[in-house]
């Protein structure tokens, strides 16, 4: 297995310094080039569990092994991008693509490099543009073609076009698959939309929360371009509604108690 | 641009009426020359080249102190923010620190460095680093933690990432800490110049007091005011504001 998530579990301490679950007992195996979502409603830890695959985030108990290797620390080899670009405002486009390459490689590779994964978003004539000139989908491109410039080998997105409007988002899941067609990457993908979900993934994983547990690993068998699947698209969505929504009343009638 | 001829206009008001209460002898010029007499004893000072002088030992002064004062701030504040055990000791000390006039440093500097130059510039030091310090610490310690975990993601670490990512990110409270620098380092500069030995804007002034030159006194007062605003508004103000944009800060 490409990536092997074994027996992790996650505590956080709340105010009074109580432990309380954020993961308990994630398992769950990876095929090198799958594109897999982590689908479910906020404060499920589906986050939380990303960062612990990037290394950002220690885990309290079990390992992850990407390609063999146990992950302890964040790694080139696992590209991120975040709901927000996180893009360096005093950097230039160019300047934040070449930003994970200065060690790696000469300063002329490095600005090819960056040309080429900027072509692939599309946004090859925006090199001098500097971050606060740019759209919000068009940050969110730059900062996938910066998490692709080190060539990782799995990618790992954090509700990456959560804050963005309909039509873009739309247009970046046509993108986001060109480029994971194209480039084999392993993506994991945190998303609480089930159509988005649908839409981009082989595999579903939903989790339920308090604590955050997986409640099914539902392969997508809907071929591609999906698009021209809407009545199997919607059959899946229903399927997958029917036990989410027990889970977000619970988050609902939660955050009405409080 | 409304606003600028709004402001030229009400300058051109009150010095008009500043000149005209002179000439009406509404009182005596030993008390407020008039603007014409302070106008005159400019260009006396300008001609025979005494406030040229000044002007070049008072900015020589205030360069180096206050580039001492940007550096020794930003270390300090880099320490304080990094190391928690500075922060609790040496932290509480500067914040007390801060508090202090720098210009009471000055009997003190004299007795360390002597009644010269030096004196002046420890005390510019004093004035500039601690609300330096203070900036820089607080733009460490506000660096948002997404650029931090992006650049780990990405394999900086270490010196790396502070050099490549939260410095430069810290850009706009270090803008804001040069800035309040430059205004007590420059009010620091001409306190310790009136008590102290010339030449310089503040020697001059006082020894044009001495002598009972009031309209020297009033232009040279004239001038620091231009300097501090004109330094304030059309460097500063502008550095700090193309910073807020491209930072993303505006709101």
């Amino acid at each position: 297995m490409f990536i092997e998530i074994n027996h992790i579990n996650k505590q956080f301490l709340n105010k009074e310094n109580q432990p309380v679950d954020i993961l308990k007992d994630i398992n769950l195996l990876i095929d090198k080039g799958e594109f897999i979502s982590i689908l479910g409603p906020s404060g499920c830890g589906k986050s939380t569990l990303l960062n612990i695959v990037a290394g950002l985030t220690k885990a309290t108990e079990g390992e992850i092994y990407v390609n063999d290797t146990k992950v302890t620390k964040p790694g080139k080899d696992r590209g991120m991008v975040f709901q927000q670009a996180a893009l360096f405002p005093w950097l230039n486009v160019i300047e934040n693509v070449t930003f994970p390459l200065k060690k790696e490689m000469s300063k002329k590779e490095a600005i090819e490099t960056a040309k080429k994964y900027l072509q692939m978003v599309q946004l090859g004539k925006y090199t001098d543009h500097y971050p606060h000139e740019l759209s919000g989908g068009m940050q969110q491109r730059v900062a996938i073609a910066r998490a692709l410039a080190m060539n990782p080998e799995t990618l790992l997105m954090d509700e990456p076009f959560g804050a963005l409007d309909e039509q873009t988002r739309s247009r970046l899941h046509t993108q986001l698959e060109t480029i994971w067609t194209e480039t084999k990457k392993t993506i994991l993908f945190v998303t609480h939309s089930i159509s988005e979900s649908i839409k981009l993934s082989d595999r579903i994983i939903v989790m339920g929360t308090k604590p955050g547990i997986i409640l099914q690993d539902i392969k997508v068998d809907i071929p591609r371009p999906r698009e021209e699947h809407k009545q199997e698209m919607i059959e899946l969505e229903d399927y997958i509604m029917s036990f989410l929504k027990k889970e977000i009343d619970k988050v609902v009638s939660e955050e009405l108690a409080v | 641009m409304k606003k600028f001829i709004r402001q030229v206009i009400f300058f051109i008001v009150v010095v008009f009426l500043w000149e005209l209460g002179s000439r009406l002898e509404l009182w005596m010029p030993i008390i407020l020359p008039s603007p014409s007499m302070v106008l005159e004893a400019l260009i006396q000072g300008f001609g025979d080249k005494t406030l040229i002088y000044d002007l070049v030992a008072s900015f020589k002064r205030l360069f180096i102190g206050l580039g001492i004062s940007l550096v020794l701030g930003s270390l300090i504040g880099i320490l304080l923010a990094k190391s928690k055990y500075a922060d609790d000791t040496i932290g509480s000390l500067i914040l007390a620190l801060q508090s202090v006039p720098s210009i009471v440093w000055l009997p003190l500097a004299i007795m360390w460095f002597g009644m010269n130059e030096v004196s002046v510039i420890f005390v510019v030091v004093l004035g500039g680093t601690f609300v330096m310090t203070l900036n820089m610490r607080m733009g460490i310690k506000n660096v948002s933690p997404l650029y931090i975990q992006a650049a780990q993601t990405m394999g900086s670490k270490g010196i790396d990432l502070f050099i490549r990512v939260v410095f430069p990110a810290s850009i706009p409270y270090v803008v804001t800490g040069a800035r309040l620098a430059w205004a007590f380092a420059w009010r620091a500069l001409m306190a310790g110049e009136l008590l102290s030995t010339g030449p310089g804007l503040g020697y001059t002034l006082q020894y044009a007091s001495d002598f009972g030159d009031m309209s020297l006194v009033i232009g040279v007062i004239v001038i620091i005011g231009v300097i501090g605003s004109v330094v304030d508004q059309f460097i500063f103000n502008r550095v700090e504001k193309s910073v807020t944009r491209r930072w993303g800060l505006e709101s």
